[in-house]
C-alpha cells in the first residue's frame, strides 16, 4: 500500500463509507484537500517543526543518558496531530498511546514540562513519576500518554461517554497505531461507541510497523479504515503526510461525531523515520524505504515548498520560524537538565487522592 | 404411588423460595412440561413445570407460603390408574423423597424443612460508635442494602451512574440493581454488551473526565478480562500523572465462591486487588457495613474495588435507619468482644468466625472477632490492639492460602506485636486447589467452622 500518494487532486483522501458504500459521497471528500490560508500554512509549519526539533533533541538527550527507559519519537508523523488539532474546539479531549510527545506539544503543553518529564525531573508534567509515556494536562484536554497498547481506545471512548452524559457538545479523539488496532478492546469500544452514538473520532496512525512487525504480517485486513464495518462505523483513509488532507478529513470526522452521528474512524497513512523506540535498530525495513519517504513525502518539506512556491514566506522568514522553534527546544532541554530530580518524599505522594 | 413434586432449586445459591401462585388446581390433569406453579426466589419469579404426566392429587403447600426450603414436597401427582384414595394410602412423604441423596454442598445441607432467615445482630464497640444511640434498626438483606446505597448516592450526585451487564432492564443478574432503571432512567443505569475489558476501560475514561461510575461485574471472575484497566488505568494513573488525574470509580459485584459453580466461577479476588497500591479494596460482611461502605466508596475520589458475596446477598442484618449512613473506609470493627483469642476475618469469612466464636463460648473460650471490612488500606491497628489483649490470633480467609490476605495479616502482627503473642498466628483458608464442582469436594475445599474452632483451641492450648 502506497503511504503518501501524490498530494494532488483526487488522491489524498479516499473516503470509504464503511457500511453504505453505495451512498453517494460528499463532494468535497473525493476532491483535493481544502487549501490552507497563508496563516494556516505558517502555523502548521511551525507546529510540525516544533515537534520535529523537539524529538531530535530528545533523541540526543537520550543518547547522552539524560532520558531513560523507553522513548518513542514521533519524527515523520507530525502532520497527523497538527492537522487533527486544527479541527478541535476548546474542551475537546485527546488521548493517545505511548508515542505521545507530538500530541502534547500541539495541544499546547509547555515544551519544558514535557522535556523535564522525559528526564524525570520535578518540573515535568507528572513531577517525574510518569516519564515519556505517561503525561497529562486536563487544562489542555490531554488525557495521556498510556503505556498499554490499546488501553487508550477504551479510555477515550469513556471520555466520549462522559461528553454525551453531560450533553456538552464536546468530542474526544482517540489515537492509536496499526499495532493497537489488533487489540480486542478496540473492537469492544467500537461496538459500544456505535451502539450509543458516542462522540469519538478514532485516529489510526498507521506508520506501517507495530514495533518490528509490518502491517502485512500482522493484519488480515490491512485497510484500517474498514475496521469499523462490523460496527456500522464509517471510515476514511487519509494521506497522513499531508497536513491539509488530515485537516480536511479530520473536520469531516469531527463534525460527524459532534453532530450526534456517533464514532468515525480515520486511518492516517503515515511513517516514522526513527525506530520504534530509541533502542530499535529498525532492521525490519530497508534504508531506501525510509530515505524515499523522507525525500518525497516529508510533511514539513511539503508545507515549506508550498510556502515558498506561493511566495507566502521567504527563506528568511522561515529561518526566523526555525530559530524561534530551536530556542523553545533549547530552553526546554536546558530546563530539563538543570531542574532537580523529585524530592525523595514524592515517593509516597499521589498514590491516593 | 403418588409422585412427590418437590420445591425446586432455581439458582446455584437458592435455599428457599415462596410459592407465589398455583397455576393448576387439585384435580387438574397435567402433562409433562405444563406450568403448574410460580415460585418466587429472592432474585426472580420463575415457572415450575410438571416433570410427569398425571393428575394433581393434592396441593401440600398453599399459595402465598413463604420461605419453603428446597426439596420440600409441595404437591402430590397421581399416576396413571391412581385415584384420590392413593393419596391417603401414601405414607407421609419425607423430605428429599424423590431426590438423589442430598448433596453435601452448602446450599443443600443448609436447606432444612423449616425456613431459615439468618439475622446477625451487630455487636461490638466499633458498631456502637458508628451508629448514634437510639437509632432505629431495620432488618434488610445485603442485597437491599447495596441497592439502597447506590440509589441514595445517585439521588445525591448526578455524576454517579451504574454500568454493567444486565444492570438495567433485567434488574441485575443478582437483582442488586433492582429498581434503579425505573428511578434513574437509561442514561444513568446503562446495560452493556458482554464486554468487560471494554466497559471497564470506558468506565475509567469517564471517571478521568470527572464522572463517578459504578461498574458492576456480573461476578468478579469476569473482572480478569478487564483487570488491566483496574490496575494499569485506574490504580496507577493518579501516581503517573503526578496527582493530576484521579479516577473516582467503584468496581463492584459478587466475589468468591458461590455454590456449585466450579473453579472458573468461584474465586476470591481479595488478595489480588489488595496487592495494588492506588486501589482501595472493601470486602464487607453485614448489610449495614455493605451499605455504609458502598456509599463511602462511591464518594471516594479513588478507584475502589468493592467485593460482595453472592451467598451473603440473601442474608439479613439490622441496618440503621438513617438518612445518610456512611462508614469510614479502612476501619476494622470488633464484631464480637472477647478475651482469649482474636479471630480476624472479613466478608463471608465472618460467617465461620462468628459461628466458631459462638460454639467456643459454650466451652468458655471467649473469642474476640475483628471484621477487617477493608483490605486496603488495612486497619492493622485495630487487629493489633485486639491481639495485645488476647495474645493469640487466628485469621480466617475463604480464598487461597498462598500470598493471601491472611498471610499478610499474620506477617503484620509479627512485625508489630510479636512480643505480645503467646502462640504462633494460625490461618484457616480455602484449600490450595481450583474449586471442584462435586458437592462433597466443594465442601472439602472450603474452610469449616470446625477448622476455625480447632485452630482457636490449638493457639489457646485448650
Amino acid at each position: 500500500m502506497a503511504v503518501a500518494k501524490e498530494s494532488g487532486a483526487g488522491a489524498s483522501a479516499v473516503r470509504r463509507g464503511a457500511t453504505k458504500p453505495d451512498v453517494a459521497e460528499p463532494a468535497e471528500a473525493a476532491a483535493a484537500p481544502a487549501g490552507f490560508t497563508r496563516e494556516e500554512e505558517l502555523a502548521a509549519y511551525r507546529d510540525m517543526l516544533l515537534i520535529r526539533r523537539f524529538e531530535e533533541k530528545a533523541g540526543q538527550m537520550y543518547g547522552m543518558g539524560l532520558i531513560g527507559g523507553f522513548c518513542h519519537l514521533y519524527i515523520g508523523q507530525e502532520a497527523v496531530v497538527v492537522g487533527m488539532q486544527m479541527c478541535l474546539e476548546p474542551g475537546d479531549q485527546v488521548i493517545t498511546g505511548y508515542r505521545d510527545h507530538g500530541h502534547m506539544l500541539v495541544a499546547g503543553m509547555d515544551a519544558r514540562g514535557v522535556m523535564a518529564e522525559l528526564t524525570g525531573r520535578r518540573g515535568g508534567y507528572s513531577k517525574g513519576k510518569g516519564g515519556s509515556m505517561h503525561m497529562f494536562s486536563i487544562e489542555k484536554g490531554f488525557y495521556g500518554g498510556h503505556g498499554i497498547v490499546g488501553a487508550q481506545v477504551s479510555l477515550g471512548t469513556g471520555l466520549a461517554f462522559a461528553n454525551r452524559y453531560r450533553d456538552n457538545g464536546k468530542i474526544s479523539l482517540a489515537y492509536f497505531g496499526d499495532g493497537a488496532a489488533n487489540q480486542g478492546q478496540v473492537y469492544e469500544s467500537f461496538n459500544m461507541a456505535s451502539l450509543w452514538k458516542l462522540p469519538v473520532v478514532y485516529v489510526v496512525e498507521n506508520n506501517k510497523y507495530a514495533m518490528g512487525t509490518s502491517v502485512s504480517r500482522s493484519s488480515a485486513q490491512p485497510d484500517f479504515s474498514k475496521r469499523g464495518i462490523s460496527f456500522d462505523i464509517p471510515g476514511e483513509q487519509v494521506d497522513g503526510m499531508d497536513v491539509r488532507a488530515v485537516r480536511a478529513a479530520g473536520a469531516r470526522a469531527v463534525a460527524h461525531a459532534r453532530s450526534g452521528h456517533g464514532p468515525f474512524i480515520l486511518e492516517m497513512l503515515t511513517y516514522r523515520y526513527r525506530g520504534h523506540s530509541m533502542s530499535d535498530p529498525a532492521k525490519y525495513r530497508a534504508k531506501d524505504e525510509v530515505q524515499k519517504m523522507r525525500e518525497e513525502h516529508d510533511p514539513i518539506e511539503q508545507v515549506r515548498a508550498r510556502l515558498i512556491n506561493n511566495a507566502w514566506a521567504s527563506e528568511d522568514e522561515l529561518k526566523k520560524v526555525d530559530a524561534e522553534v530551536r530556542a523553545i527546544v533549547n530552553e526546554a532541554a536546558e530546563f530539563a537538565t538543570v531542574e532537580p530530580e523529585p524530592d525523595p518524599s514524592e515517593l509516597y505522594t499521589d498514590i491516593l487522592r | 404411588m403418588p409422585i412427590d413434586i418437590l420445591m425446586p432449586a432455581l439458582s446455584p445459591t437458592m435455599e428457599k423460595g415462596n410459592l407465589a401462585k398455583w397455576v393448576k388446581k387439585e384435580g387438574d390433569r397435567v402433562r409433562s412440561g405444563d406450568v403448574i406453579a410460580e415460585i418466587e426466589t429472592d432474585k426472580a419469579t420463575l415457572e415450575v413445570e410438571a416433570a410427569d404426566d398425571g393428575v394433581l392429587g393434592r396441593l401440600l403447600v398453599p399459595e402465598g407460603t413463604q420461605d419453603i426450603a428446597v426439596n420440600t414436597p409441595i404437591a402430590l401427582l397421581l399416576g396413571e390408574g391412581e385415584d384420590a384414595s392413593a393419596l391417603d394410602a401414601a405414607p407421609p412423604a419425607p423430605p428429599h423423597a424423590k431426590s438423589a441423596p442430598p448433596p453435601a454442598g452448602r446450599t443443600n445441607t443448609d436447606a432444612k424443612p423449616a425456613p431459615v432467615v439468618e439475622v446477625v445482630r451487630p455487636e461490638g464497640e466499633a458498631t456502637m460508635n458508628e451508629i448514634p444511640a437510639g437509632t432505629e434498626l431495620v432488618t434488610m438483606t445485603v442485597r437491599e442494602a447495596l441497592r439502597d446505597a447506590m440509589a441514595e448516592e445517585m439521588r445525591r450526585d448526578p455524576d454517579v451512574f451504574v454500568i454493567g451487564e444486565e444492570v438495567a432492564e433485567y434488574q441485575g443478574a443478582y437483582k442488586v440493581t433492582q429498581g434503579l432503571l425505573q428511578e434513574f432512567g437509561p442514561r444513568r443505569v446503562v446495560d452493556t454488551p458482554i464486554t468487560e475489558h471494554g466497559f471497564a476501560g470506558l468506565g475509567v475514561g469517564a471517571a478521568m473526565a470527572g464522572l463517578k461510575p459504578i461498574v458492576e461485574f456480573m461476578t468478579f471472575n469476569f473482572s480478569m478480562q478487564a483487570i488491566d484497566h483496574l490496575i494499569n488505568s485506574a490504580a496507577k494513573t493518579h501516581y503517573m500523572s503526578g496527582g493530576q488525574i484521579a479516577s473516582s470509580i467503584v468496581f463492584r459485584g459478587p466475589n468468591g465462591a458461590a455454590a456449585r459453580v466450579a473453579a472458573q466461577h468461584s474465586q476470591d479476588f481479595g488478595a489480588w486487588y489488595s496487592h495494588i497500591p492506588g486501589l482501595k479494596v472493601i470486602q464487607p460482611f453485614s448489610a449495614a457495613d455493605a451499605k455504609g461502605l458502598l456509599k463511602a466508596a462511591i464518594r471516594d475520589p479513588n478507584p475502589v474495588v468493592f467485593l460482595e458475596n453472592e451467598i451473603l446477598y440473601g442474608h439479613s442484618f439490622p441496618v440503621p435507619k438513617l438518612a445518610d449512613f456512611v462508614l469510614p473506609i479502612g476501619k476494622a470493627k470488633v464484631a464480637r468482644p472477647g478475651k482469649d483469642c482474636t479471630i480476624v476475618s472479613w466478608g463471608i469469612g465472618m460467617t465461620y468466625a462468628l459461628k466458631a466464636a459462638e460454639e467456643l463460648a459454650k466451652k468458655h473460650i471467649y473469642v474476640e472477632v475483628v471484621d477487617l471490612r477493608t483490605l486496603r488500606p488495612m486497619d492493622i491497628e485495630t487487629v493489633v490492639a485486639s491481639v495485645k489483649k488476647t495474645n493469640r490470633c487466628v485469621v480466617v480467609e475463604e480464598g487461597w492460602p498462598q500470598n493471601g490476605v491472611a498471610g499478610e495479616v499474620g506477617m503484620r502482627i509479627m512485625e508489630t506485636a510479636f512480643d505480645d503473642l503467646d502462640a504462633p498466628v494460625k490461618r484457616i483458608t480455602g484449600k490450595d486447589v481450583p474449586m471442584p464442582y462435586a458437592a462433597n469436594l466443594e465442601k472439602l475445599a472450603l474452610p469449616t467452622v470446625q477448622d476455625v474452632i480447632d485452630a482457636v483451641r490449638a493457639v489457646t492450648y485448650r
